[in-house]
């Protein structure tokens, strides 16, 4: 066999999805089913009086109705909902159910459920619940959250939910901006988000009353972690719970929950003895599933005459929503580590405040923490560079890593060890890739004609982080959980192969990318091997997807229970072929004496020979079915450059992408036509930030725009074709030498193309725009900016 | 009320409730849930089937008003050894796409665009599948596939 890592293999995921045959939540129907109605409050802070359930128990087709206060009653709450990362010791962390009993916290917190005969059934039911109000002052902004007029939860004295604080060197920081020959301080916005994956969330629970077994599918990432919360949450213990993620529709962090509609379904089900349903509506779903960003960020810079950083300072105010979900609180820690970029800081200080908010609850979205820590910085090294009067290029190899050159392992200000990077020669491929000077020309040639469409070009070097996570690393932040990944290969007797993975994936190619893996370590074909997971039952141990964590742990751990097979391996064939296992080479799936060519054995009939056990070594355990648990000793650093090149009109204030130029490097790539998709996608979803997204809220908390009628999910109108070009530096993290790539698109393109705005307005003094740069946020900007000249 | 409608070549006679849309008569009556909905404003295209030809948004009608029509989803779209059609091959030589919760829809509507326009250009594709969001792609691939598929590419 030749080698299949390294080539785009066409994806083994597609067939199914291409004709229809693959099963969504929504697609899986059980007789007998019931589905849940939700009825959610109006309003995003209120006491909930009197409910009334007469008129909805007695519709047609209702089966049940229960208030929140029934719900807690009935005793089916063991706990509430979790949160896996208390980051300080004195976090506020106000008890979440997953309906409300007494006071709600956002709009759409849900206060009642019916149960109806159908889909339909269960909305009509729900409108027809009288629920009384007590209206309270919302807290509706970071800023109103701060200001503490009114509080967000009537029994907190506070809005403040925590203060953390990275400060490894604090008189460094001081001394460095004391000294300082440029100081640039940016105040940035990061609008809240819906993810929109397009599939909504879902979900089906089938109960056994007899053998009191629960069964959740659920439109999730994180099958294994919902499993042990489920058992936390309700008390159903967890060996009688079974979690399956069917087909998922895309994630983008926003399926990496565990949400008020699951818990309802399997506790319900679980009582009712009958299989209860829920689809969220898209509208529904900005309440019903979390949002991602929310921060308000100020960094500061200090450098020398010559613009080389002495140090970085970085203040976040953080929005968490009404509560702490999963992973909320950490969500920033997850960037804090990134506010130095790929740049040498002496010295570097970040803290942040999470405030509690009458909104949506925050949590991950494509990034989580760092995309917003690669803006500020990125957009800061702009501002440097203007002050400094060099241009954006010219900047960044000022204060590169290792003075851009090539490095291994090499500790940060911000107490990372970055694994390797090379990042001089990844920015001169981009540059020569977009044909920079080419648009410096241009652009200046329309600048000289007095063009009403100016040209801007926009650079991003980023840095990230993946491969989620060494846990040691995770509990020195004090998150719940470790970061490993279960990989279980095995032989069936007739030479095929079935690996079980615990990473769980919604588009990534998991089944695809874990058989080209398995077929380069086993010299097999990677048709011969089959991918199982995202089903506790039959692939019991796993971290799940998340994190860009994938390849990095999961893959990797594959690799390794591959190595495991190959060791097993080469012990019976040694065995069988009387002769000593270092006299044996493992090639082309299979083992051969050194020298006899003749004395040779293929892996598969190695394996059958496992199977049967007549004729192992003394004391071998029959069958090939290796396992591995993969710790990561470290995180993996994937970096890369992104050039946005934007025309705004000045009559309209319209902003048109019209180039985009990634080169990216994720370290050895295992097929490249997944890696190049993954950054498509992800380009879009940062670039999406930059121009057209963002949840809007008035000062009661109500969100403006729920629905894709007014949430500009682009279309492919609104997005140029993108140029990529990549450059390889392994990771030293994992013995693939990979790195991530699942959100790397996301984290280099909303700085790219703010940068880009800023660059092409520079001739009016404009220095900052606010994120969506909406055509009338441009406008004004620029009629501001010509009115002050 | 009762309907009768031809689906993917097969009649089909149903009673359902006046109000329902024809997305959920397809995927919850005939359970041809191949046909995905992603949204409830008529927004993401993910319901996009064909009616006597022509690429119709399923959760944009009632089933009752595609009575006497000939239907066809995703489904249908494979010949019957299960050959891929050739917009589906082209999504798949080009990785257009990666959950492939959008893919029946955009494969419908890229199929009746190009009924409508056999040599597109890239801009008059992007055009034609304005009303098909995908939130994985960054639409890149599913241009290529389409513009492939054309023979344009």
């Amino acid at each position: 066999m030749t080698a299949v890592m390294g080539t785009p293999m066409l994806r083994k995921e597609d067939p199914k999805l291409l004709t229809g045959e693959n099963k969504f939540v929504d697609d899986i129907q059980v007789a007998g089913q019931l589905w849940m109605g939700m009825v959610r409050s109006p309003h995003a802070h209120a006491k909930v009086g009197t409910i009334d359930t007469s008129a909805a128990a007695a519709a047609d087709g209702v089966h049940a109705v229960y208030t929140g206060a029934e719900l807690a009653e009935m005793g089916l709450w063991a706990a509430p909902l979790p949160c896996a990362w208390p980051v300080t010791e004195d976090m506020v962390n106000p008890p979440h159910f997953p309906a409300a009993a007494e006071e709600v916290h956002h709009v759409g917190e849900i206060v009642a459920v019916v149960l109806a005969d159908s889909r339909y059934g269960a909305v009509d039911a729900a409108e027809l619940v009288e629920v009384d109000y007590e209206v309270l002052p919302a807290v509706a902004s970071i800023a109103a959250a701060r200001d503490g007029d009114n509080n967000a939860h009537s029994d907190l004295d506070s809005n403040k939910a925590y203060s953390w604080a990275l400060e490894p060197n604090p008189e460094g920081v001081d001394a460095a901006f004391a000294n300082a020959a440029h100081t640039v301080k940016g105040e940035f916005v990061q609008q809240r988000l819906i993810p929109a994956a397009m599939e909504p969330r879902g979900v089906l629970a089938i109960p056994s009353p007899a053998g009191g077994e629960v069964t959740l599918y659920s439109a999730t990432q994180v099958p294994h972690i919902l499993k042990v919360m489920i058992a936390a949450t309700t008390g159903i213990p967890e060996n009688k719970l079974r979690i399956i993620a069917p087909a998922v529709g895309g994630g983008f962090g926003a399926k990496l929950n565990v949400n008020p509609d699951e818990l309802l379904a399997v506790t319900l089900a679980n009582k009712l003895g009958r299989a209860v349903r829920w689809t969220e509506t898209r509208s529904e779903a900005a309440f019903s599933t979390h949002q991602g960003r929310g921060q308000l960020q100020t960094i500061e810079v200090a450098s020398d005459e010559n613009g080389k950083i002495s140090g970085v300072r970085v203040h976040l105010d953080a929005d968490m929503g009404a509560y702490m979900m999963l992973i909320t609180p950490g969500v920033p820690l997850l960037g804090s580590f990134l506010y130095t970029g790929v740049y040498d800081v002496p010295a570097f200080g970040f803290t942040c405040d999470g405030y509690f908010t009458n909104l949506t609850p925050t949590d991950a979205y494509r990034g989580a923490g760092r995309p917003e820590a690669s803006y500020a910085i990125e957009r800061a090294m702009d501002m440097l560079a203007n002050e400094v009067g060099v241009g954006p290029d010219e900047i960044r190899r000022r204060n590169y890593l290792a003075g851009g050159g090539p490095f291994e392992n090499l500790e940060t200000a911000s107490t990372l060890v970055f694994d390797s990077g090379n990042y001089a020669p990844n920015l001169d491929a981009a540059l020569a890739l977009a044909k920079y000077d080419e648009l410096r020309a241009e652009q200046q040639s329309r600048r000289d004609a007095g063009s009403s469409k100016q040209l801007g070009i926009g650079l991003c070097t980023y840095v990230e982080i993946c491969g989620l996570a060494p846990s040691r690393a995770l509990a020195g932040l004090n998150y719940g959980a470790g970061g490993w990944e279960h990989a279980t290969v095995r032989f069936l007797p007739t030479g095929k192969v079935e690996v079980v993975s615990g990473s769980t994936p919604h588009g990534q190619g998991h089944e695809t990318a874990w058989s080209m893996i398995v077929a380069d370590k086993l010299g097999i074909d990677p048709n011969d091997v089959e991918v199982l997971h995202s089903d506790t039952a039959i692939s019991p141990l796993g971290l799940d997807t998340y994190g860009s964590r994938s390849l990095a742990v999961g893959g990797v751990a594959i690799a390794m229970a591959c190595d495991k097979v190959v060791d097993k391996s080469r012990e019976i064939a040694a065995h069988q072929l009387e002769a000593n296992p270092d006299d044996l080479e493992f090639t082309g799936g299979q083992f051969q004496v050194k020298g006899s060519p003749d004395k040779a054995l293929p892996i598969q009939a190695i394996a059958y020979g496992a199977f049967t056990a007549h004729d192992l070594p003394d004391g071998m355990e029959p069958n090939m079915n290796e396992q591995m648990t993969f710790d990561p000793p470290n995180f993996a650093f994937p970096f890369g450059t992104h050039i946005a090149v934007v025309e705004i009109d000045e009559d309209t204030g319209n902003t048109e992408l019209i180039d985009y130029i990634a080169v990216d490097d994720c370290g050895n790539q295992v097929n490249p036509l997944i890696v190049e998709g993954q950054l498509h996608g992800g380009i879009v979803q940062g670039v999406a930030q930059a121009l057209w997204e963002g949840a809007e809220y008035d000062v009661d908390g109500n969100c403006k725009n729920p629905s894709l009628m007014d949430y500009l999910v682009p279309s492919a109108m609104e997005v140029p074709n993108i140029q990529t070009g990549y450059t390889t530096t392994p990771s030293t993290s994992n013995q693939l030498g990979v790195k991530g790539a699942g959100e790397a698109g996301t984290i280099g393109s909303a700085a790219a193309v703010i940068n880009a705005i800023c660059d092409a307005l520079s001739p009016y003094g404009v220095t900052d725009m606010e994120m969506p740069a909406t055509p009338q946020r441009v406008w004004k900007t620029i009629n501001n900016a010509k009115a002050g000249a | 009320m009762k309907i009768d409608m031809t689906v993917n070549g097969d009649a089909r006679s149903a009673d359902v409730e006046a109000r329902t849309l024809l997305v959920h008569y397809l995927r919850d009556d005939l359970g041809l849930t191949g046909t995905n909905v992603g949204c409830d404003t008529s927004s993401c295209g993910a319901c996009t089937i064909h009616i006597d030809g022509e690429s119709v948004k399923s959760c944009t009608m009632l089933a009752a008003q595609a009575r006497d029509t000939e239907v066809t989803t995703i489904e249908g779209m494979a010949d019957a050894s299960g050959e891929l059609h050739p917009m589906q091959e082209a999504f798949r030589q080009c990785h257009g796409l990666q959950c492939g919760y959008c893919t029946p829809g955009m494969v419908m509507a890229a199929t009746s665009l190009l009924k409508e326009n056999p040599s597109p250009s890239e801009a008059e594709v992007r055009e034609g599948l304005e009303g098909n969001l995908c939130r994985c792609t960054g639409y890149h691939n599913i241009v290529k596939a389409v513009m492939t598929a054309a023979g344009g590419a």
